[in-house]
C-alpha cells in the first residue's frame, strides 16, 4: 500500500511529541513532512529560562536534533512559515512557495506572545519572551545595557527577570495586579515569593499600568511611563503579559476557531483530515499553555492518526512550578477557594513556609505551597483523582510522609537541596546527577529518571523527592503519573484493576489467555507483568489456574532468597517463633555439613542460613525436613511470619496466650500467596512486646479478648496499623484475620502492601465487608481456607519430585 | 579449539526458562524463548555479576534477578540506558538435542 502523507505545521514540543508517539505506534504508516517557522529543530521551550539564567546552553535544550528527523525519514523545512492551507487540493503552501500535499494535516502552531497595545511597542529594545531569538536578544542586551523592565509578573515574567538579574542587569518587574503571579498564587504566598525575589535583587512596581514606552536619543526604548505619570528608565523592555493561541493560519483557511482551533476529544478539527494539538488548540473551550496537557493531547492524537482509535483527551487539571533556582513554589487547582470551600492554612512567614489547602466537601480542590513543596505531587494526585480525603483530613496538611519516611534524612525541600545532597539512599544518587540527567536527556517522567539514574528504582521511598526535583527542573512540563488506572507495565495499556476484572469475569486461567484477551503488546510480557498476572490467576482461581514457575521471580521459583553473589539463603519456618532442641540441632548440623558461612537471627524470629549454593538447596531441605521443618517463605510475596511475645503462657502481665494464638494463625495461613509480603504479630497484652502496631495484621490481647489492627508497616515508610475491631476469642481472631487477608488477596494490586491497599480503598470499605457484614466475612474466610487447602510444602516437593528438582541441577559438559 | 558439545534435550529447558551449564569457560546460561529458540550467555550480568540464568525470560530479553538490568539474549547487550555486554556463546538445536559451542 502506498504510504499516506502527513504534514505537520509547527515544529514545537506538542507537535514533535505527537510524531514521537506516532512513530512508536505506526512507524511506517506515513511519509512525514514538517514545517517550522523558527530556524531550529525542536527544542525544549520550557528550558529557555535556565538558558537565560546562564545555567544551560542552547545546545542543552534541543530535544530532537537534525539526525532524529533524518533517521525517521522526516522531511524537515526549518525557517519556513506556512501561509496557506488549500483544503480542497489538500496541500499547504509556505511563504517561500514550498508546497506539500497531505492526506492528514497536523496543526501545532503554538501561541503568540501578547503585546500591550501601547505607544512605543515597536521600538527597538522592546521584545516578547517566547523563543530562542528572544532569548538571544535578551542575552545580547545584558552585555551592554543596564536597565531592564519586565512587564508582567507571571511565571514567564519572573523567570525572565531572574535571568536578566543573574546576568547583571538592574531589573524592575512591573505588574498591573496587586500581587505577583495572581493567576497561580494567593496574596500571602505571593508576598513571600516577592520578598525572596527582592532579596535576590529584583525590584517590583505593583498595581502599575503601562501607558507608554518612551523613545530615547538612540532611537531605542529608554523608559516606561505609567498611567499615574511615573516613569522608570528601561533600555530593555520584556513583555510577558501572556500568550494567546496562534490560530491565524487555521482561521484564514476556514477551519472553525474560537479562541484557538476547536478540536474534539480526539484532537480532530472541524475538517476531519486536520488535527490540532498544543497551545493553538481549543479543547472544550480551553487552550492550554503548559506542556503537561500538551503531551496528553499528543498521545491521544497519535493514537488516532495511527488508526488505533481508542484514546480520548478529556481535559487536564494543571499545576504550576516556578523555575527560579532555590525557590520552591507550587500551586494547583482552585487555590483561591470561595463559597462552599474550606481552607486549611499553615503560615510561618519567618520560616519562609506557607501552605494553603482548599477543600470542597471531602475533596481537595486546590493547593498553594511556598517554601516546602515536597508534597505538591501528592496533593496534585489527590486533586486529580478526586479522591475523598475525609479519613486523612486531620493530617492532610502535614503531607504524605509525616510519619517516618526513612533513608534520606528527612530532606523535603527539593529546590533548595544542594547538588551533592543524596536523594536516593539505596543507589547513592545525589541531586546533581538527577538534574544533570534530566537536562542532558530531556527527561519528563519519573520513570525516565529512574531508568537513567536508578534514583527511586529500588525501595521507592524517595519517589516524592525525585518528582519534586523533576518538577523544579522542568517546571510545568512535569505531569505526575496517573495513579488510579496506571498501566501494569509497558506491555499493555491495561491497569491492574482491569486485568483482575477480566480474569475474574471471563474466567481466564492462563497467562497467554489473559494476554490474548487483553491484547498485550508483547508476545510473553516482561518481568513486571508476568509475576502480577500469575498471582492474579492463582488467587482468583485456586486449584484451577496453574502456577507458572517461569513467571515467578527467582526467589519464589527456587523457594530461597538470592543474594548478591548468586548464592541463596534458607529460612526454615518456626511456627510463632517457637523452636525445639531437635530443630536447633538439625539446623546446626546442616550449617556444618554445607559449610554455611553465615547463620543469623531474622527480624521475624527465626534462623537464616546464608550462602548456600543453589544446587545444594534440595539436599539442605531434605535434612531440615527430616526434623519436620518446612519452608519459611522468607522469600515470597506471601505469608512470612507471625511474631509473638511470650504471653499468658509465661508472662506475669499476659492476658492472652499469644504464642498459641500466633501458631494457630501461622498454621492457618501456611502457603498463602498475596499481592506482597504479609507479616503478623500477636501480643499477649497492650504492652505489645511483639510490636503488633507495625504489622499487616497486629493482634493485641486484652482481658476481654483481642484487638485487631490492620495495614501497619515497619519498612520503607513507617505506617502505624489502624484499629479494625475487637473480638472475643481465638476463633474470631482467625476468622477476622483470614477475611481481611482474603479481601486483600482478591482486591489488592500486585506489589501493593496492605497499607497501600487500605489507603487506596479506604478503611471504611474494609470494615464494611469484613466487620459489619457477618455473612460476607464468613465467605471470605472460607474462600481463603479453600485456596490454602492441600498446600504442599514446596521444599518437600523439590526433595521428592524429580521434575521439580531439575530447577536446581547444573548441566555438566565434559 | 572450537568444539560443539551436546548439553541436553530441548525439553530439559523449560519454555521461557533457563538451564546452567558448567564448562571450562565458566557457567553458561542457556535460555529458551517462547518460540523454542535457544540462546547462550556467560552467566554473569555486566552490571554486578548477577546470575542471568536466574532471571525471568520474556521476548528475547532476560531480566537480571539482582538489579533488573535487561539483557538481550541474542547479543548479550544491556538495554538502554544501561551499558554493558555479557559474552555470547553459540548454541544450536539439532533434532531434539541442544548443542553448545565452547571456545
Amino acid at each position: 500500500m502506498k504510504k499516506q502523507k502527513l504534514v505537520m505545521v509547527g515544529n514545537g514540543m506538542a507537535g514533535c511529541r505527537t510524531l514521537e508517539e506516532l512513530l512508536k505506534l505506526a512507524p511506517d504508516m506515513y511519509d512525514v513532512t514538517v514545517f517550522g517557522a523558527e530556524p531550529h529543530p525542536n527544542y525544549n521551550r520550557i528550558l529557555l529560562s535556565p538558558v537565560l539564567a546562564g545555567e544551560m546552553t542552547l545546545q542543552d535544550i534541543v530535544l530532537n536534533d537534525l539526525d532524529w528527523y533524518k533517521h525517521n525519514d522526516i522531511t524537515l523545512h526549518v525557517g519556513k512559515k506556512v501561509t496557506n492551507i488549500d483544503r480542497i487540493k489538500r496541500r499547504v503552501i509556505a511563504e517561500d512557495g514550498t508546497v506539500a500535499d497531505y492526506d492528514r494535516l497536523l496543526l501545532a502552531t503554538g501561541s503568540m506572545p501578547f503585546i500591550l497595545p501601547v505607544q512605543g511597542k515597536d521600538l527597538p529594545g522592546v521584545i516578547a519572551y517566547r523563543d530562542i531569538a528572544d532569548t538571544e536578544a535578551m542575552i545580547e542586551a545584558t552585555r551592554h545595557l543596564r536597565h531592564a523592565v519586565v512587564i508582567g509578573a507571571g511565571l514567564l515574567g519572573l523567570e525572565a527577570a531572574n535571568g536578566l538579574k543573574l546576568r547583571g542587569m538592574d531589573v524592575t518587574v512591573v505588574h498591573v495586579a496587586d500581587w505577583i503571579m495572581e493567576r497561580q498564587l494567593d496574596k500571602p504566598a505571593a508576598d513571600l515569593l516577592m520578598k525572596s525575589l527582592e532579596a535576590k535583587g529584583l525590584k517590583f512596581a505593583l498595581g502599575k499600568q503601562t501607558s507608554e514606552l518612551i523613545k530615547g536619543e538612540s532611537g531605542r526604548v529608554a523608559a516606561v511611563r505609567f498611567k499615574d505619570g511615573d516613569a522608570i528608565p528601561a533600555e530593555l523592555v520584556v513583555m510577558a503579559v501572556g500568550i494567546r493561541p496562534n490560530f491565524e493560519l487555521a482561521e484564514k483557511s476556514g477551519i472553525y476557531s474560537n479562541r484557538g482551533i476547536v478540536v474534539n476529544d480526539t484532537m480532530q478539527t472541524y475538517d476531519p483530515r486536520i488535527y490540532a494539538v498544543g497551545e493553538c488548540a481549543a479543547h472544550r473551550g480551553v487552550a492550554y499553555g503548559l506542556v503537561a496537557p500538551l503531551f496528553e493531547q499528543a498521545k491521544v492524537c497519535a493514537n488516532h492518526l495511527s488508526q488505533f482509535g481508542i484514546g480520548r483527551y478529556q481535559g487536564s487539571v494543571t499545576s504550576t512550578k516556578l523555575k527560579v533556582t532555590g525557590i520552591d513554589v507550587f500551586s494547583a487547582g482552585n487555590f483561591m477557594g470561595g463559597e462552599d470551600c474550606d481552607e486549611i492554612v499553615l503560615n510561618d512567614p519567618a520560616g519562609g513556609v506557607y501552605k494553603k489547602l482548599v477543600l470542597k466537601g471531602n475533596q481537595l480542590v486546590g493547593a498553594v505551597l511556598y517554601g516546602d513543596t515536597a508534597d505538591g505531587a501528592w496533593y496534585f494526585q489527590l486533586l486529580r483523582d478526586k479522591q475523598s480525603v475525609r479519613e486523612i483530613r486531620d493530617h492532610l496538611m502535614f503531607g504524605q510522609n509525616h510519619v517516618g519516611d526513612v533513608g534520606h534524612a528527612g530532606q523535603s525541600k527539593a529546590a533548595s537541596m544542594p547538588d551533592e545532597a543524596e536523594v536516593c539512599g539505596c543507589n547513592g544518587v545525589c541531586k546533581g546527577s538527577i538534574v544533570k540527567a534530566i537536562k542532558e536527556h530531556g527527561l519528563f517522567t519519573v520513570d525516565d529518571v529512574r531508568k537513567h539514574t536508578k534514583a527511586s528504582s529500588s525501595c521507592g521511598s524517595c519517589t516524592g523527592l525525585v518528582e519534586q526535583i523533576l518538577a523544579s527542573t522542568v517546571g510545568g512540563a512535569y505531569q505526575p503519573a496517573e495513579s488510579k488506572d496506571k498501566p501494569v507495565c509497558g506491555c499493555t495499556e491495561r491497569s491492574h484493576g482491569e486485568a483482575r476484572k477480566a480474569i475474574r469475569e471471563h474466567k481466564l486461567l492462563t497467562i497467554p489467555a489473559v494476554m490474548h484477551f487483553l491484547e498485550w503488546k508483547t508476545p510473553n510480557g516482561c518481568a513486571s507483568c508476568r509475576p502480577a498476572l500469575n498471582y492474579y490467576l492463582i488467587s482468583t482461581w485456586p486449584h484451577e489456574a496453574l502456577d507458572d514457575p517461569q513467571s515467578r521471580f527467582i526467589n519464589e521459583r527456587a523457594h530461597a532468597n538470592i543474594q548478591k553473589d548468586g548464592t541463596f539463603s534458607v529460612v526454615p519456618r518456626m511456627w510463632g517463633g517457637l523452636t525445639t532442641p531437635t530443630e536447633l540441632r538439625t539446623i546446626a548440623d546442616v550449617a556444618e555439613k554445607y559449610q554455611v558461612p553465615t547463620v543469623k537471627m531474622t527480624g521475624g524470629a527465626r534462623i537464616d542460613l546464608l550462602g548456600i549454593k543453589k544446587e545444594d538447596l534440595p539436599f539442605v531441605w531434605a535434612d531440615l525436613g527430616s526434623a519436620g521443618m518446612v519452608s519459611g517463605h522468607a522469600y515470597g510475596k506471601s505469608i512470612r511470619t507471625v511474631k509473638t511475645c511470650v504471653g499468658a503462657e509465661h508472662c506475669r502481665f499476659g492476658t492472652q496466650r499469644s504464642m498459641a494464638m500466633g501458631v494457630k494463625l501461622e498454621r492457618m495461613l501456611f502457603g498463602m500467596w498475596s499481592p506482597h509480603k504479609v507479616k503478623l504479630a500477636v501480643s499477649g497484652c497492650p504492652r505489645n512486646c511483639a510490636e503488633a502496631g507495625i504489622k499487616d495484621i497486629g493482634v493485641i490481647g486484652i482481658d476481654s479478648g483481642y484487638e485487631i489492627y490492620v495495614a501497619g508497616n515497619g519498612g520503607i515508610k513507617t505506617e502505624v496499623a489502624q484499629f479494625l475491631c475487637k473480638v472475643k476469642d481465638d476463633d474470631e481472631v482467625q476468622e477476622y484475620a483470614g477475611a481481611f487477608l482474603q479481601i486483600y488477596r482478591e482486591e489488592g494490586f500486585y506489589l501493593e502492601r496492605t497499607c497501600h491497599y487500605v489507603a487506596r480503598v479506604g478503611l471504611d470499605h474494609v470494615k464494611k465487608h469484613v466487620v459489619e457484614d457477618t455473612e460476607n466475612r464468613k465467605r471470605l474466610h472460607e474462600r481463603l481456607l479453600f485456596a490454602l487447602q492441600g498446600y504442599e510444602d514446596p521444599w518437600r516437593a523439590a526433595v521428592e519430585k524429580a521434575a521439580v528438582r531439575r530447577e536446581y541441577q547444573i548441566l555438566e559438559v565434559a | 579449539m572450537v568444539t560443539w558439545k551436546q548439553i541436553c534435550q530441548l525439553d530439559d529447558i523449560p519454555r521461557l526458562g533457563t538451564r546452567v551449564v558448567r564448562s571450562v569457560a565458566g557457567n553458561v546460561a542457556v535460555f529458551r524463548n517462547g518460540e523454542d529458540q535457544v540462546f547462550a550467555l556467560h552467566d554473569k550480568c555486566p552490571h554486578r555479576g548477577g546470575p542471568l540464568s536466574q532471571g525471568i525470560v520474556a521476548g528475547s530479553v532476560v531480566t537480571c534477578p539482582l538489579h533488573s538490568w535487561k539483557i538481550g539474549l541474542e547479543n548479550g547487550e544491556a538495554m538502554a540506558p544501561d551499558k554493558g555486554c555479557a559474552h555470547r556463546f553459540s548454541v544450536k538445536i539439532e533434532g531434539s538435542s541442544v548443542w553448545l559451542q565452547i571456545d
